[in-house]
């Protein structure tokens, strides 16, 4: 008998966990931001890079980079796109050397969105700077106007494309900090994949949130923009340059 | 009193028909490359994503930059009150509208998405200097128009100064708007100058003075209309001083950019050590561009001679496309600095010079639409009254003398 009483017991308890699971679930996923609200000007996404962690030989953002964008792999052409790049960076009075990751760097004062004749290179509230595939028609000024030959023209048919990114001929591109993992409350895939080698060279937050991690060491330790000297403000900021 | 009289081009048929085939010839060819970048995309080009203006956009720009300049024989004439030139005013208005046509079809066959050419029109962000074009653009294309029929209606002729005056204007804005795509990328140190807006002005009244005349010249000779040789001379003068103030403009241009230390790296490269840009420099550019041009426009006797006039306009627009290449081409082969001062390397080619060869279809392309330009002249002769019946040495005085 009391078997049978502890197997109803249980069994309305798994009911009741089976019923009440996607609830919470949902619950979690209500943290993100829902997609049909629009992105909180409130926020200012960003990144900072420690150089004096990022790895010579570690390509690991690059790659996952590459991976989560069905971006080009193996050896690549002039023609081929390049979200993130390692710019290797020497001065040749000291023979200092740097690796710097570089990518766009979701300037506050865009010159890409200045110059795009149809507005399709644009900027979100909470700061990313990323191209509408839907009007962009391909004239290449915001590859002339970026300081920091962040964006890539698509000069081939794509196959094998992410249904979250996509890509096509005959359009312009580039790091849109993973806009979807992000609205997803996911990092973009460049900073995973540096957290996962333990390196820990990328730190990704809101600069507007003075509790965020991002904005705490920002106000600590000595950060520079590339570039400053243009004043474009970008949300991409450099320790150890 | 002296009355000109404009007729329709009368060329015999073979030659006219034969002139369209061999222009329509290579406006398929252009169409033909125009195809094949738009199936394979411009991975068939020589342009990447170092160099991602190449070809298409040096014959663009010129075409566009001399059609503004085609227009000042007609702003000579209307707004200046040059009488000897108003005869050839509506020459010089179907000359500016059909080198507009052909270079804007150059730069939309060149997008990587014209089929959205809907979308340009549609959509604007009115910071772009871009978006401001497609509207001077088609600004231009409306009062030219207007302005070259209110000419060849003989009952709405007064009205035609005040039009001469408004596409005077807008032809300054137009260049104004070409230069500014280049002098406003503040981090291409190549441009990065309120002087190219005034610079592309100057250029432009070279460019389309020289092709107006060569127009001029070949478009009587078929037709066997005569045009006074003085008249030519004081046209092929004025070439020349336009001429001499592109020059003008080219030099302090650079000598701005030596003075300041940021922009040593980018001036020895076009001016001393940039291989084909510094010849295409010194050679293209400035020798066969100007000073050449200058030495036999104004030569006591060969300055008077149509063959040398026509020699020099030759020159003149050979000069304009090598300008175009270096400013166009040039500025991109130079590597962005990101971190001035530092050597930079990456899998991304940067800090080195990036290599570019135009691939024939790109050349294709801006050949067709030159040569669309040029069916369009020839259409706009034969079937419209364009041309001055005569134009001889009597008929220029009469006219100067009213």
């Amino acid at each position: 008998m009391t078997d049978r009483r502890r197997f109803l017991e249980l069994s309305a308890a798994a009911l009741a966990g089976i019923a009440l699971a996607p609830g919470i679930r949902l619950i979690q996923v209500a943290a993100a931001r829902p997609l049909d609200a629009p992105a909180s000007g409130k926020v200012r996404w960003g990144l900072l890079i420690d150089t004096s962690r990022c790895g010579d030989d570690c390509d690991a953002c690059l790659s996952a980079c590459r991976k989560e964008n069905h971006l080009p792999q193996g050896e690549l052409r002039r023609t081929d796109a390049q979200w993130i790049r390692k710019v290797a960076v020497k001065d040749m009075r000291s023979g200092s050397a740097r690796q710097v990751p570089m990518m766009c760097q979701h300037c506050a004062k865009p010159p890409c969105v200045d110059v795009c004749p149809t507005g399709a290179s644009f900027k979100r509230a909470d700061g990313i700077v990323l191209v509408d595939r839907h009007i962009c028609i391909g004239c290449r000024y915001c590859m002339m106007a970026c300081p920091y030959k962040a964006r890539s023209f698509v000069h081939e048919p794509t196959t094998g494309q992410n249904p979250e990114v996509p890509r096509g001929q005959g359009c312009v591109e580039g790091c849109h900090l993973c806009v979807h993992r992000i609205d997803r409350n996911e990092l973009p895939a460049c900073v995973e994949a540096c957290a996962a080698t333990g390196r820990k060279a990328m730190l990704f937050g809101d600069l507007n949130d003075p509790a965020a991690e991002i904005a705490q060491r920002i106000a600590q330790v000595a950060t520079a923009q590339v570039r400053a000297d243009l004043r474009l403000d970008p949300g991409v900021r450099y320790q150890g340059l | 009193m002296a009355t000109v009289t404009l007729r329709e081009w009368n060329i015999t048929s073979r030659r006219y028909y034969g002139l369209l085939a061999a222009l329509g010839a290579l406006i398929a060819l252009g169409a033909y490359a125009f195809l094949q970048m738009e199936h394979h995309g411009h991975v068939i080009t020589g342009m990447d994503n170092q160099v991602v203006w190449g070809m298409p956009h040096v014959f663009a720009v010129f075409l566009i930059v001399a059609a503004s300049g085609a227009l000042n024989v007609a702003s000579t004439a209307s707004v200046f009150g040059k009488a000897a030139y108003k005869p050839l005013a509506p020459l010089s208005g179907l000359l500016a509208l059909a080198l507009l046509a052909g270079g804007l079809a150059v730069l939309m066959l060149d997008l990587g998405r014209p089929d959205r050419l809907v979308v340009a029109m549609t959509h604007f962000n009115f910071k772009s200097i871009f978006a401001l074009n497609v509207f001077l653009y088609t600004g231009f294309f409306a009062i030219v128009a207007a302005y070259l029929w209110l000419m060849l209606e003989r009952r709405l002729q007064r009205h035609a100064r005040a039009a001469g005056l408004a596409a005077f204007v807008w032809r300054l804005l137009l260049t104004t708007g070409t230069g500014s795509i280049f002098g406003f990328l503040a981090a291409r140190e190549a441009y990065d100058s309120a002087l190219l807006a005034p610079l592309f002005i100057v250029l432009s009244l070279a460019y389309g003075t020289a092709l107006f005349l060569l127009v001029l010249i070949v478009a009587s000779r078929w037709d066997a209309r005569p045009v006074s040789d003085a008249l030519l001379a004081r046209l092929a003068r004025l070439l020349a001083i336009f001429v001499a103030a592109a020059l003008y403009f080219v030099a302090v241009f650079h000598l701005t950019k030596l003075y300041m230390a940021r922009y040593d790296g980018v001036t020895r490269f076009i001016l001393l050590d940039g291989g084909r840009y510094t010849a295409l420099f010194w050679l293209g550019q400035v020798a066969a561009g100007g000073l050449i041009p200058l030495a036999l426009l104004f030569h006591p006797r060969l300055g008077r001679s149509r063959a040398a006039i026509a020699a020099a306009c030759l020159l003149v627009v050979g000069g304009g496309l090598a300008q175009m290449y270096v400013t166009i081409i040039g500025g991109q082969a130079y590597p962005l600095a990101l971190f001035p001062g530092m050597q930079e390397t990456s899998s991304f080619f940067d800090g080195e010079i990036h290599p570019y060869a135009p691939s024939a279809w790109e050349v294709l392309l801006g050949m067709g639409g030159t040569a669309l330009a040029l069916a369009l002249v020839a259409v706009g002769l034969r079937v419209l009254r364009i041309l001055p019946e005569r134009l001889d040495d009597k008929i220029i005085d009469a006219l100067e003398a009213k």
